[in-house]
């Protein structure tokens, strides 16, 4: 292809700040001079729905959908989610994986089950594939709830971005009350 | 010149703000919702929610009368329900130029319909741009809203979830300079649409059309593309499917309409006549499609791209048959889904659970109590559109037997019920229809993500307003059982539900506590709950309440028992209410 495009997908459950992360990404992006679309959808999705995010980049991007067996990177918020949307990932993709699960409804009523052992079968079909202790390292950082920039902090590390972009941006878009504690939080994720 | 990554709600929102737009109305629906919720920023937009789209619609109308630049917006069923204003409006003709804004929902993301609103451009003889990314949705604003002036017409701009929802590059501009000032100005012959005068504005509306698809030919937001191929391929598209049709076809030469309506014909044939195979990528309708096998020029279209659901890359090119399935993984077991469910301590969780138990027929509305209609709660059986629930309980009661009839129950939110079911009630009292009327007064319109409306006591803006007394309103439409609870007491809700469901005349019952996630006017939170395992019998009463904190752990040597989330549980209480066994309390 004359015009190579990066696709990263974020998925999660609603109610996980994906929608932050996503636009900590895109603004990033745009900052070191790409092209970006990043689509997701909402309204129903916020009822602790699955939620998914499209992040597409490159020198110029058309649809904001990443097509099927396309995607570069999947960061994915909780296991089933990340299990969810493998169908998206090219193969040799990354994957990184936060290590939580959310029992969806059909399992806590114990209508249907939660599937195991997801770790392994991410790793089966995906060798680059990382497990990140979201919650471990932000409760490290500080704040337990700075899980969303962790894994953004892990995922910069497969994105070929210079440090200052990703420094600059979130100066720009998280409070100052919380900046020290999501910088910390992002450089633990940086270093995975 | 500054950029900003702005989803095309937000760009809406900027370009109604750089045209100088003067009033703001909508309704909330989505995808459309953030186009308001974005005006908010501008200080020089008066912006608000309607009750309904119509008086949102006869408000943009009032102020484009007064001779301000006016932006309506509304999802793509609030139409329906603006539609009879819009006809005439279209005779009409504007002093300050109007847009309103059709945001459609391919797939259903979040609606009942999948109705393709292209046709009321044709329908209401009205223009209609459809911008392809937010950098267009920013420009075409602008450009609808000139456009409105110049053609003294009404002007749709038409998004689609994809668009609405998704961020892309903007250059942002400087507001435009001095607008015309408003005023009053007497123009009966124009704005007094009796039937004498109206006659003599048809034709004018004829006129109109012909005159904007002779322009639409020379203007730049309909553009022809030069692919990468040799120049066989031929592809007219417009909206997010151009998108997907240039990932898909870079080869093809691409026809991109800014303007679905009119279509530019001459330019068409023009380009027409230059392919041998010749494609109209489009969502849902074959809207343009049909135009152009009506100009006599062979194209294919919906014979390959589905009629139902939206467009994505990968459906064009199972279309075209280029490459499809290219997935690398596939899972070889079934997944759980996740289907969205009521919040904890949402105050509708315990209305439905005593519906459920009464075995009540309900009639449904639109609102995040829809999803009662999910298991386990499962008490919904209609739903149509906003307001519907009181009318259809209404009918039902006319041709039910007494006892089927004392079982049907209208179930409609504060803000759908301000919308329209108020005309509903009054019909219901009027013709001496039977029913029970549920009104989950949660003070907010919740599902579109927590907007203001005249219940909730105050404005988009953020101003205090008064507050409609929903109690007083029900009585001087005639209803005389009205009575209001709280639902966070199952035994009194049941029991409520029961005597007034029994009851051989109208009744409403106004189930009344705010929304758990109202920011306002904080609700407090109680301490998390849980279960004593020494005490759970395993009868599973509580799951039957569908609380997303509430899991089932199985067990290998006994029946398995409950555990509440502390990270979810809010305290509410219904849980604990509804164990016979006193298992559950607060935590130690």
């Amino acid at each position: 292809m004359s015009n190579p495009v990066t696709n990263v997908l974020i998925s999660g459950v609603g109610g996980q700040g994906i929608l932050l992360a996503s636009e900590v990404l895109s603004e990033v992006l745009m900052l070191a001079g790409h092209d970006v679309k990043k689509n997701e959808i909402h309204g129903m999705s916020q009822r602790g729905g699955s939620v998914v995010s499209h992040i597409r980049y490159g020198e110029k991007v058309y649809s904001s959908i990443i097509p099927e067996g396309e995607a570069d990177v999947l960061l994915g918020f909780e296991l089933l989610e990340t299990y969810r949307y493998l169908p998206l990932v090219r193969q040799g993709g990354s994957i990184l994986a936060n290590n939580l699960r959310i029992f969806p409804s059909p399992v806590t009523l114990g209508k249907e089950t939660y599937p195991e052992n997801i770790p392994a079968k991410i790793a089966a079909a995906f060798p680059d594939f990382t497990l990140v202790e979201g919650l471990k390292l932000a409760a490290e950082a500080g704040n337990e709830r700075t899980v969303n920039i962790v894994l953004v902090g892990a995922l910069s590390k497969r994105i070929a971005i210079d440090d200052h972009c990703w420094q600059q941006t979130l100066r720009k878009m998280v409070p100052a009350k919380y900046l020290e504690e999501n910088l910390k939080a992002f450089n633990l994720g940086r270093q995975l | 010149m500054e950029r900003a990554i702005l989803s095309g709600n937000e760009a809406i929102a900027r370009g109604a703000y750089e045209a100088g737009v003067k009033v703001a109305s909508a309704y909330p629906g989505t995808p459309s919702t953030e186009i308001l919720e974005n005006m908010v920023q501008y200080p020089s937009i008066d912006a608000s929610w309607a009750p309904n789209e119509k008086v949102a619609l006869e408000v943009g109308i009032g102020a484009s009368m007064g001779g301000g630049r006016t932006l309506v917006a509304m999802k793509h069923v609030g139409v329906n329900v603006a539609a009879d204003p819009l006809f005439t409006l279209s005779y009409t003709g504007v002093k300050g130029g109007l847009v309103l804004v059709t945001a459609d929902d391919p797939e259903l993301h979040s609606s009942q319909n999948e109705q393709d609103n292209r046709n009321y451009a044709k329908f209401a003889k009205m223009p209609m741009f459809e911008p392809a990314d937010s950098q267009e949705a920013l420009i075409f604003t602008r450009l609808a809203l000139e456009t409105s002036e110049l053609f003294d017409t009404p002007v749709f701009l038409r998004t689609t979830t994809r668009i609405s929802h998704s961020k892309s590059i903007v250059t942002l501009q400087d507001p435009v300079g001095k607008l015309p000032e408003t005023g009053l100005e007497r123009n009966p012959a124009k704005f007094v649409m009796l039937p004498g005068n109206a006659r003599r504005r048809h034709p004018l509306v004829e006129e109109r059309l012909t005159r904007m698809e002779e322009w639409a030919c020379r203007q730049p937001f309909n553009r022809v593309e030069k692919g990468t191929g040799d120049g066989r391929i031929g592809v007219i598209t417009a909206g997010v499917s151009y998108q997907y049709a240039r990932e898909v076809l870079p080869e093809a030469d691409i026809l991109k309409l800014g303007l679905v309506y009119p279509l530019p014909k001459a330019l068409i044939r023009d380009f027409a006549a230059r392919y041998q195979t010749l494609y109209v990528i489009e969502e849902l309708d074959p809207f343009i499609e049909e135009q152009v096998l009506a100009m006599g020029i062979q194209v294919k279209g919906k014979a390959l791209f589905p009629l139902c659901g939206e467009l994505t890359p990968g459906r064009v090119a199972q279309g075209l048959s280029n490459q499809a399935g290219k997935a690398y993984y596939k899972h070889d077991e079934t997944l759980p889904g996740r289907p969205p469910s009521m919040c904890p301590g949402c105050p509708h969780r315990g209305v439905f659970y005593a519906l459920n138990r009464l075995k009540a027929f309900v009639s449904g509305d639109i609102g995040c109590y829809t999803l009662g209609f999910m298991e386990p709660l499962s008490a919904m059986d209609t739903c149509i559109c906003m307001g519907a629930s009181i009318g259809n309980a209404t009918g039902l009661s006319k041709v039910l037997a007494p006892q089927e009839r004392s079982r049907v129950v209208a179930v409609i939110g504060d803000s759908t019920f301000l919308h329209t079911g108020i005309n509903g009630l009054m019909d219901m009292v009027y013709n001496n229809a039977a029913s029970t009327v549920l009104i989950l007064d949660n003070r907010i319109t919740a599902m579109t993500g927590r907007q203001e409306n005249p219940s909730s006591g105050y404005t988009l803006m953020g101003a205090d307003s008064y507050r409609v007394d929903m109690e007083e309103l029900c009585r001087a439409l005639g209803v005389h059982h009205v009575r209001v609870i709280d639902p966070y007491q199952v035994t009194a809700t049941h029991k409520a539900l029961e005597e007034e469901m029994a009851r051989d005349e109208v009744s409403v019952i106004i189930a009344r506590r705010p929304c758990m996630l109202v920011k306002r006017d904080p609700v407090a939170r109680k301490p998390a709950l849980s279960v004593d395992g020494e005490e759970c019998t395993g009868c599973r009463v509580c799951l039957k309440i569908g609380c997303p904190a509430i899991e089932w752990r199985s067990s290998d040597q006994g029946k398995g028992s409950a555990h509440i989330n502390r990270l979810y549980c809010v305290g509410c209480s219904l849980c604990r209410q509804v164990c016979h066994f006193d298992a559950i309390g607060e935590s130690q």
